[in-house]
């Protein structure tokens, strides 16, 4: 833990204010996760309390039955899966070669492909949502889950191809030109040798690439009917006319959140290494 | 593990002494064919791109000079081309120039705080005990994870106006008295609310990218200011900011787009039919082409917003353009 201290020298005294400080923001950034688990394992009647006990006083897992029933939850999580899947398995391949062409190679036009491929990470989902619906209206594919995994090709493959560019970056070039130097061809160096080291990465890109086809929220809502609805517009359902079922509704949060914040726990650090891989050496 | 030893790239095997080159045998031919190899590589996606990305934008472009309606929607009556007409409409109403700027403070004000409190967090944690840190990254992970909806859905309790955990708290304070208190009744208060939410969210990816940058910050850089008589203030300012630029650059402009195309957290607080005061461009763009149905106006508008944005874009272009030659 002593290589992050790079610039900080800290003075052992000042220590305890820091830390202090550091759990100041723990608990400010931490409360709406705490608040949701919290009403989430508290009976129902409690939530609607006017002066709500910050500590839970007993628990139960009544909301998380109710939340079961309210409406159909495996089946709206098993589309998701599915789409998040499908995009993931699409982005990693098609985006590995494109990351690995603007990589390691040195061709005419070769930023102009870069250029193209960041701006289109550039366009705001939103703006994107009226040809998207009218281009799948045409071509039948409305309200159908294959229809939805083309759309989200537009966010995956841009971010799959520039954190795999990262991470291919920081392997160095010199690993396959010595392999290519004892008879590996360039194919053959690339899946001895960079493949293997690149593996990590491909899979915290895959595991970072399904949550976000995971979270996704407006197109899954524009783009598919009640009857296909996936997790993210699920959750909509504790919301009617009549007012909100907050403790259940947190249930359901809960049963939506907790695994995916897992799989980020997994990945994040290597994510963040592959994000600005290049970004400060540059 | 620390963020440190996995921005190393010194994890690759240690180098083979290397051989004199003697005209290695693959060599001429693997320049040959790599004429057309990066573009192979390259076609599946840019295929793809095309069309789930290059046709929409073209569509949209030519929907904003068309009337584009339910009846053109359904087949009844073909789009006819209107030229800037979409435009003039937008253009030349009040609303829409309120809705423009609401939508640059609300998006300025997320990035400049997202951005200052996510630099200020990330020295702390250089300055904490180990497990102030572990604390603090769970805390920032769990928020940055979690699905917006979910966490969009949490904040609409924490800020309910009768049951809301804020109301309760801020109540017990000496002369306050909030239970009750509609914290949507107002679009600035509930522009607010919606701003920390994003605020929240942000945060973390900040935090924890700034910390890897941190961590290649040269050590014997700020050493040096130091016995130059650099105070905390003047190594940041002179050594830590500078080594930081193209990652605050990088991050500034993530955040400025993220920001600009807020969409769900307003949509979903305001149950799907935000009021007047907190259309921002997205939800207007969305309102008049799926509400009044009409899409001409509504892509028109969507045009505008990535017109607006293009200014921010093009600074990260440069910056990336940068980075990808040095490689």
């Amino acid at each position: 833990m002593t290589s992050v201290r790079t610039l900080a020298a800290p003075r052992r005294t000042s220590r305890l204010g820091w830390n202090l400080l550091g759990l100041l923001v723990f608990a400010v950034a931490g409360f709406p996760v705490y608040w949701m688990l919290n009403t989430a394992f508290k009976p129902a009647k409690d939530a609607i309390d006017p002066d709500p006990s910050l500590l839970p006083t007993h628990l139960t897992f009544d909301n998380f039955g109710r939340a079961l029933h309210i409406a159909d939850f495996w089946g709206p999580v098993g589309r998701s899966l599915l789409v998040s899947l499908a995009v993931v398995a699409i982005g990693v391949v098609v985006g590995m070669l494109a990351a690995l062409a603007i990589s390691r190679f040195a061709f005419r036009g070769r930023k102009i492909v870069i250029v193209g491929i960041l701006a289109v990470q550039m366009v705001p989902l939103v703006a994107m949502i009226i040809p998207v619906f009218l281009l799948l209206n045409d071509l039948d594919q409305y309200d159908k889950l294959s229809g939805l995994i083309i759309t989200y090709l537009t966010f995956i493959l841009p971010f799959t191809v520039w954190t795999l560019r990262g991470f291919i970056v920081n392997i160095p070039k010199e690993l396959e030109e010595a392999a290519m130097v004892d008879g590996c061809s360039r194919t053959g160096a690339f899946v001895r040798v960079v493949f293997p080291l690149l593996a990590p990465g491909m899979v915290a890109t895959s595991v970072y690439g399904f949550i976000q086809a995971w979270n996704e929220y407006l197109y899954a809502l524009m783009l598919l009917s009640q009857k296909n609805q996936t997790a993210t517009v699920w959750l909509s359902n504790f919301s009617t006319k009549h007012g909100t079922e907050y403790a259940p509704m947190m249930a359901g949060a809960t049963m939506m959140a907790l695994p995916i914040v897992a799989l980020f726990l997994l990945v994040q650090r290597k994510m963040a290494a592959g994000l600005t891989a290049g970004a400060v050496k540059g | 593990m620390s963020a440190a030893d996995t921005t190393t790239p010194a994890k690759a095997p240690p180098r083979r002494p290397s051989p004199p080159p003697p005209a290695p045998p693959g060599g001429p031919r693997a320049k040959r064919t790599s004429a057309g190899t990066p573009w192979l590589l390259l076609a599946p996606c840019l295929l793809v791109l095309a069309l789930v990305m290059g046709y929409p934008l073209v569509r949209l472009v030519t929907l904003s000079f068309q009337k584009f309606g339910q009846s053109q929607l359904w087949g009844f009556q073909p789009a006819e081309s209107v030229g800037f007409d979409n435009f003039a409409g937008v253009l030349g109403d009040g609303e829409f120039w309120q809705v423009v700027l609401r939508t640059i403070v609300f998006a300025a004000g997320c990035v400049i705080l997202t951005m200052v409190l996510g630099m200020m967090v990330a020295l702390l944690l250089q300055r904490v005990s180990g497990w102030v840190r572990t604390l603090v990254n769970i805390a920032l992970v769990a928020g940055w994870g979690m699905p917006v909806i979910v966490a969009t859905t949490v904040f609409k309790w924490l800020f309910d106006s009768d049951y809301g955990i804020l109301n309760a708290v801020l109540s017990r304070l000496p002369g306050v008295e909030l239970i009750g208190h509609n914290w949507f009744a107002s679009g600035p208060q509930g522009l607010a609310v919606i701003m920390l939410l994003v605020i929240w969210g942000a945060v973390p990816f900040v935090v924890i990218t700034l910390t890897a940058g941190l961590t290649q910050v040269p050590a014997e850089l700020g050493e040096a200011a130091r016995l130059d008589g650099a105070g905390a203030w003047g190594v940041f300012r002179y050594v830590t900011l500078p080594v930081l630029k193209p990652v605050i650059v990088m991050l500034t402009t993530l955040s400025v787009i993220w920001d600009m195309g807020v969409f769900p957290q307003v949509f979903v607080m305001r149950n799907g039919h935000p009021e007047a005061e907190f259309q921002l461009l997205t939800t207007y763009s969305y309102d008049r082409a799926f509400v009044v149905n009409d899409y001409g106006q509504g892509s028109a508008i969507a045009l505008i917003t990535v017109l607006l944005l293009l200014g921010v874009v093009a600074v990260y272009m440069r910056q990336m353009l940068k980075i990808g030659e040095v490689e």
